[in-house]
Formats: structure tokens, sequence, C-alpha cells
């Protein structure tokens, strides 16, 4: 059995719904922006697979680059603001971090 | 590449160059000169007035940049990217000014270097955004523009709002963008491209209208969603712009708002155009009844904007939920999908970003003086701050679009296209929520003025060093009420989008 197309759709849409589980379920920050850095990486297997199979060039690998890229910045920053809100609250539960709301 | 044409267009992108170079000078001043921080707004300010000019001659060019493939362009400098572009320089440069005169930017003085590079990080996001004419660019320009704001919107570390609002930003819009690039790996699966007119011309040879397409383009638009607040995606709304510094929340409400308009408007437009009808309304593909699905998000939106406004107690969040409002407005206007409803778009626009901006300076000069946002604190107000209560009623007044203020134009020329394109009822639902929107407006005048002081009589200080900035916000909401010529002519100038 040769590894296809099919297979690899399969596991980024793998990695997208346990992504997306994890947001809507964790309760700790840092867990939920792991969820986010899943859904990002789904998509980079997305594109590098269609790339690959569809014959369309090297247009999938560079998104791919750029995303990888993007997904540093915003971990950093989202690090950055999660510490922030520790030294504030002295928690990341993001169910206890609800003073603004109606 | 050729490296010629590669010139050329760089001749076409001096607006962003120019940005990215004052950020770059910003940062620079700010580490060599680190006792001395008085002058960055300054350059801040002469940055965005170069680049206006810039600006202001690349109209009526109409031209592709960075072309890639066979007749790919990354970038389309065209007159509606153009009017965008002025728009958040516009507003930047009013930013800019609030900034000087809000007390909770004051308090970090060693940290302005950072804040002023910032914001003109956002604007080169929202400059490449509002030009963007390739998925990848629209991915790239919403993250840059969103990790600035991420960061802007906590930008006072020691408060506790600001803090909660930036965690809350950064959770929702990083989810955001994961789904809407997500999303746009099926659509470069499915069609082999990034391009949306190459999109468009594949769209037009193999009719893609299966549920997986039409998921990954719902993927998207909830990107786009989110950068616009339209109701699903408008959790984050409230809380960010109640948290948020007020400057902050004034730029997100108005220029980053347009930003994701402009790209709206430019993804539906030029990836599903198919033709237009001879009475001037455009055919899109038929992956699902586009107006339809325009107009049910648009009146979820304003509806939810505008019962949600009625039981706040804080100015700010109030104005939060009736800028989703707004976007819901804004939203009909693109439903209509003609050239008369873009129309309506750009002149809600020009008239927004005024009567907004004056409504959270207000806000933002009252609360210097009483220290609060909660419109309670308000009561009797119209008579120890005479000045600001009547300019806060006129800026309100606006936003409800009663005349004979700017406000009025704006729903009456969004309503005309509501009507031309024969949808009443819509115009209708429009008109009834316009009336729910009155009660909690005038509840705040009815605080300003009909209520009795609070026992702290508020003390009149000399406030008169921001008065211009209020009387160049509200000169327009009564200007353009009166003698709206020009911004309809701007407006029907700008409607060229280049892509089809």
């Amino acid at each position: 059995m040769t590894v296809g197309l099919t297979h690899f759709l399969v596991v980024s849409t793998l990695l997208f719904s346990m992504g997306l589980y994890a947001i809507i379920t964790r309760k700790n920050a840092i867990l939920v922006l792991m969820g986010i850095e899943l859904i990002l990486n789904s998509a980079n297997i997305n594109f590098v697979a269609f790339s690959r199979f569809g014959n369309f060039g090297y247009s999938g690998h560079l998104v791919a680059l750029f995303v990888i890229v993007l997904a540093a910045a915003e971990a950093a920053i989202a690090l950055a603001i999660v510490l922030n809100i520790y030294k504030n609250m002295s928690t990341v539960n993001v169910d206890e971090i609800d003073n603004l709301r109606d | 590449m050729n490296i010629n044409n590669f010139l050329s267009d760089i001749d076409l992108i001096y607006p962003e160059i120019i940005l990215v170079s004052t950020l770059i000078v910003i940062l620079l001043y700010d580490l060599i000169f680190t006792k001395n921080k008085r002058l960055l707004p300054f350059f801040s300010l002469s940055g965005i007035f170069i680049a206006t000019l810039f600006t202001i001659l690349n109209f009526g060019k109409n031209e592709f940049a960075f072309g890639y493939g066979s007749n790919n362009y990354l970038l389309s400098i065209d007159d509606f990217s153009n009017f965008f572009k002025l728009i958040i320089l516009i507003s930047s440069f009013i930013i800019i000014h609030f900034s000087i005169l809000s007390n909770e930017i004051k308090i970090c003085i060693d940290r302005h270097g950072e804040y002023y590079t910032l914001l003109f990080g956002m604007m080169a996001g929202m400059f490449f955004l509002v030009s963007a004419n390739d998925l990848i660019v629209i991915y790239v320009s919403i993250e840059i523009l969103s990790l600035s704001s991420y960061v802007l919107a906590g930008f006072v570390k020691t408060s506790l709002r600001n803090s909660e609002a930036s965690l809350k930003y950064v959770i929702y819009g990083g989810v955001s963008s994961g789904i809407m690039i997500f999303g746009m790996s099926l659509i470069y699966g499915m069609t082999g491209s990034t391009n949306l007119a190459e999109i468009n011309s594949i769209l037009k040879v193999t009719a893609l209208s299966d549920i997986t397409f039409l998921t990954s383009i719902l993927m998207v638009l909830a990107g786009i969603g989110f950068k616009i607040s339209i109701v699903p995606f408008h959790f984050w709304t409230p809380d960010v712009y109640e948290g948020a510094p007020i400057p902050i929340t004034a730029y997100l409400s108005v220029a980053s708002k347009a930003a994701g308009f402009a790209v709206l408007i430019r993804f539906i437009k030029i990836m599903f155009l198919s033709g237009i009808t001879n009475n001037e309304y455009w055919v899109l593909f038929p992956i699902i009844d586009w107006r339809s699905l325009l107009v049910i998000f648009s009146i979820i939106t304003m509806t939810l904007g505008n019962l949600s406004a009625l039981w706040q107690d804080n100015l700010k969040r109030m104005l939060a939920y009736s800028s989703i409002a707004h976007a819901g407005y804004i939203l009909l206007g693109l439903a209509v999908l003609s050239n008369q409803g873009l129309t309506a778009v750009l002149i809600y626009f020009i008239i927004y970003l005024f009567m907004n901006l004056g409504a959270f300076l207000v806000l933002m000069l009252i609360a210097n003086e009483i220290n609060s946002e909660d419109i309670d604190d308000y009561k009797g107000l119209g008579y120890s701050l005479p000045f600001l209560s009547a300019m806060l009623s006129i800026f309100l007044i606006s936003l409800v679009g009663l005349p004979p203020t700017a406000g009025f134009i704006a729903k009456l020329y969004l309503f005309i296209a509501l009507v031309d394109a024969k949808m009443i009822v819509v115009a209708v639902i429009a008109l009834l929520n316009t009336v729910l929107s009155l009660y909690y407006y005038i509840r705040v005048l009815k605080n300003l003025y009909l209520s009795k002081p609070n026992e702290r009589y508020i003390k009149i200080k000399n406030t008169s060093l921001s008065y211009p900035l209020v009387f160049i916000l509200g000169t327009p909401v009564f200007v353009f009420g009166l003698y709206f010529t020009p911004i309809t002519d701007l407006a029907k100038y700008s409607l060229k989008i280049l892509g089809i």
C-alpha cells in the first residue's frame, strides 16, 4: 500500500479536530494555545500534501513556510501575554479570568 | 521575475514603504535616545502625513503589483484600496492625537516607543490587507495586524483589565486565524491556486459547488468575520473593547474594521463574480445563495448588537455593542451585491470614522476627568462639562442616524440601495433596529441633562488642549449631514476594484 493524498488529509483533519477539541475543553491558557498550534500545523500538512500530490508547483510549500514563521511569532506573543496574566492574577485558568463580562 | 517590473512595482507601494520606514525610525530613535520620548508622536504624525501624500498620488493609477507565474499578482493598487488606505491614515492621525491626550497611555511614558512602533505595525498590516489579491497575502497581513493589536490591547501591563482583554483577544484571534488558514488550505487543494483572480477563472471552467468547497469558504469567512466582529464571531468584541486602552479600542472599532470589510468585499467580488446583470447587480457563482447568507448574517449581527447594548451600564461596552450593530448595517450594504450598495458602504465608512472616533474621544476626555466610564456616573455632567457633553450628544445622535447629522446620510444611502434592490423587508428590519438603538443612545443623553447631579460635583478643569481635536471630529459630523456631495463623489470615484 502506498501512502497517498487521502492519508495525509486524514491525518491533518484528525489534527484539526484534536486542536479544536483542546481549545474547547482545556482550561489552562497554555493548553489552549497548544490547540491553536495543532490547527496551524494541520493546515501546513494540507498545503504540503496538496502541493506534492496535486502537481501545483511549490506554492503550497511556500505557504507552509509562511505559516510556520507566523505560528512562531504568534506563540511568542501569546506566551508573553499569558506570562503577564500570571504576574497580575496568579492564574492561567481561562475560566477564572472573567472580570470583563455582561 | 523581471527586475524592471520589480522596480516599477516598488513605485506603487511607496505608502507602505513610508510606513515601514517610519516604524524603523521610531524603533531606532527609541533605542538610541532612551530619555526623550517627546518627539515620538511628531515622527509618527509626519510619517502618516507623507504616506497620505503618496496614497493620494496613487489615486487613479489602478495597477497590479508583484506578479508571479502566468499573470498572477499579489497586490492590486486600485482606487478601492486607496480609499480604505485614506480611511486608515485619517483614523491613525486622529488616534495618535488620542494617545497624546490619554491618561492610560501617559503613565507608561518609558514604553512609548513600543506603542508607536506597534501602531505602525498595525497600519502596515492593514495597508497590505486592503490591497491583498492573494490568499497568502491576506493571511500574512491579517496576522501582522493581529499580532500588533494583541499587544496593544494589553499595553498597560499592570492593569488587570488590559491583560485580560489581550488574553481573550489572542485566544479568539488565534483560533479564528487558524480556522481561516485551514479553510485556505482546502481552497488551495481544490483549485490549485492561492490567487483570487486565478481561482475565479478556475471556477468559471469547473463548477465547484459541493459541500467541501462551501465549508472551506465559510472557514475563511469566519476568519474575516472575526476581524469585522459579525455575529457569531463577535464574542471577543465587548470584552476586548471594554478592557483595552481607549485609543486602541477606538482604533480597532474603525481602522481594523474598515480593513476587514475591504478584504471581505474583495474576497467575495474577485473570487466569485461570474458576471454583471443589465441593471448592474453582481452575479456570483451559485455555491450558496450569497445574498441570503449576507442578509442573515447582517440581520443577526445588528439585532443582537442592539439588543445587548440595551442593558449595558458601561458606556465603553455599550459602544462596543453599538459597533457590532454598525458592522451589521455595513454588511447589509455589501449584501445588495451591486456598485450602488458598495457606494453606500464606502459612504458609511467615511461618516462612521468621524462619529465613532468622536464618541470614543469624548468618552476618553470625560473618563480623564471623572475616572469612570459608567453611564450612571454621567448624571448631571451636562451642567459641569457643558462642551464635552454637548459634543457627546451630537456624536451619539449621529450614531443613531437622526438628521441633520451625518449619520442620517450614511443610513439614507444604505436604505436607498436596499429599496432599489427590492429588499424592502430587510430595509424595514434595519429601520426597526435603528429605532431600537435610539433607546440606549438617548439613555446617555437623559443621564447627562435630565438627571440630578451626583453629590461629588465635578470641577471643570481647563481641557482646552483637547478642544481642537473634538472640533476636528465634530465639524464633519455636521457638515457632511448638510453638504454631502464631496463624500458621495469620493465614494463613487473609489469603486474600481481590479482583478476580474
